[in-house]
């Protein structure tokens, strides 16, 4: 019973790692990192050989890439996504206005940084980061998913 | 004993569940190399459902909760239980009048997944569910006709007699027109207006996840693997008494279906709901009508 629960771990482990789906939200960025964000989809960096899609319902999504300052127009739309996203899921920053602001620091419409409204687990820093580094980031996002456990709670339970 | 075998592993649970995975991966991976891409791993299908099944559900009304189990189920019961009637093997599961049978129960899926989309109350799920259920009509005026000449041609409502015994025109512009029906059927490009992810996300499942979501994947693999199967064991006049043989044609020419199918969607654009149904009313059914005056005259074969 014990070893096939294990086996069982593993399988659901292993399978979250090679299928990551990804929901890319703006929280009111200047648009430079969805760019180069949406250049990790191309032929030339290829994330669907990692099993990664990009989905457009954060209902279907692992994790959440999340760019720009929070503002204030975009703070409501945030927490709704963020509670649409089923457990578990993963927090990736993109770019450096997440996490400090950037250059929106301190503007009056500028109600961020993101980690008060939503946990983070990476920050991929730049202004805007290259494609590589938000492979990367992503890359350490599945292994802090892979390490979720893999029966979060009680309460309704399916398969 | 031929029936359960049918039923549980040939080409019913066992096989459809595999080939399905193997199906959509076929899709993705000619999809991907089309663009130059390396594409997913063989596995990846797989993977992708044991993710979702075990994703944790969103709460939900109970009541709500029930339809989101019962119309997926139905629509893999539904799919599964055509895939046993396909005439693969000469000894398959073969009733009178099985066609009709096969027909009801390969429109219960795209039904379940209209109602599904209603009922997930998103702007986008019932924008996709209307076009789908306006699709599904278009592409079932070809797709029916084009059975009911193979029926006349073949002179018998049984799938075995009807693979068999029709002749070569009557058969070759028949299948054809069930061929043209498949894209719109497996919601491909160009036909793929109901699920148009840059559009309306995923049209009517856009609101659905974790295991909500995982069993809907599994009924779209399912009728992969059951329309290519049907399109191909229609398609072939005869059958060795070799069941391994026949198995293995069978697959193989369904994967090559599923290759040239992926071929076209990664090749042409999305159509609107008017140009698409408009394309079916015209050119699909003009197709299977000539199926069926061919089938009228003896020289159909």
């Amino acid at each position: 019973m014990e070893t096939t629960s294990s086996i069982f771990d593993r399988l659901v482990r292993y399978a979250r790692g090679r299928s990551p789906w990804l929901f890319h939200l703006n929280c009111g960025g200047c648009n430079g990192c969805d760019i180069e964000f949406l250049a990790c989809l191309t032929p030339r960096y290829d994330v669907e050989q990692l099993g990664i899609r990009l989905e457009g319902s954060p209902r279907h999504a692992d994790i959440l890439c999340i760019s720009g300052p929070v503002t204030r127009n975009t703070q409501a739309a945030l927490q709704t996504i963020y509670a649409q996203t089923p457990n578990p899921k993963v927090v990736v920053a993109i770019g450096s206005c997440p996490a400090s602001g950037n250059v929106f620091a301190d503007s009056p419409s500028v109600v961020g940084p993101l980690e008060k409204f939503v946990a983070v687990d990476v920050y991929v820093p730049g202004c805007p980061p290259r494609p590589d580094a938000i492979l990367e980031g992503i890359a350490s996002a599945v292994e802090i998913l892979k390490a979720k456990p893999v029966r979060e709670q009680g309460g309704e339970s399916h398969v | 004993m031929s029936n359960w075998f049918a039923l549980l592993v040939f080409p019913g649970f066992l096989y459809a569940f595999l080939m399905g995975w193997l199906m959509l991966w076929v899709e993705r991976k000619t999809l991907a190399r089309l663009q130059s891409r390396i594409g997913p791993p063989f596995y990846q299908p797989f993977f992708d459902f044991i993710k979702l099944m075990t994703k944790e559900p969103l709460p939900r009304p109970s009541r709500e909760n029930s339809f989101y189990l019962f119309l997926p189920l139905l629509a893999i019961g539904a799919t599964l239980g055509s895939l046993t009637l396909l005439p693969v093997l000469p000894n398959s599961l073969s009733l009178v009048g099985d066609l009709v049978l096969f027909i009801a129960l390969i429109e219960i899926a795209p039904i379940c997944l209209v109602l599904m989309g209603f009922l997930s109350r998103s702007i986008f799920g019932q924008v996709g569910a209307v076009r789908e259920a306006v699709l599904t009509f278009a592409s079932n005026l070809p797709f029916i006709t084009a059975l009911i000449a193979l029926a006349y041609a073949g002179g018998s409502l049984r799938l075995m007699d009807i693979a068999l015994h029709t002749p070569p025109i009557a058969r070759g512009l028949a299948v054809l027109a069930i061929l043209i029906c498949l894209p719109l059927k497996l919601r491909l490009n160009p036909f793929s207006v109901a699920n148009a992810e840059q559009e309306i996300y995923q049209g009517a499942l856009t609101e659905l996840d974790g295991w909500r979501l995982g069993l809907w994947e599994l009924s779209h693999a399912l009728e992969w693997v059951a329309l290519s199967g049907l399109t191909v064991s229609l398609a072939l006049p005869w059958r060795s008494d070799v069941a391994i043989l026949d198995a293995a044609l069978f697959t193989l020419l369904s994967l090559a279906l599923v290759f040239l199918l992926a071929l076209v969607a990664g090749a042409t654009a999305r159509l609107k709901v008017g140009q698409a149904s408009r394309f079916y009313w015209r050119w699909g059914f003009g197709l299977a009508l000539l199926a069926l005056v061919a089938s009228l005259f003896p020289f159909g074969g």
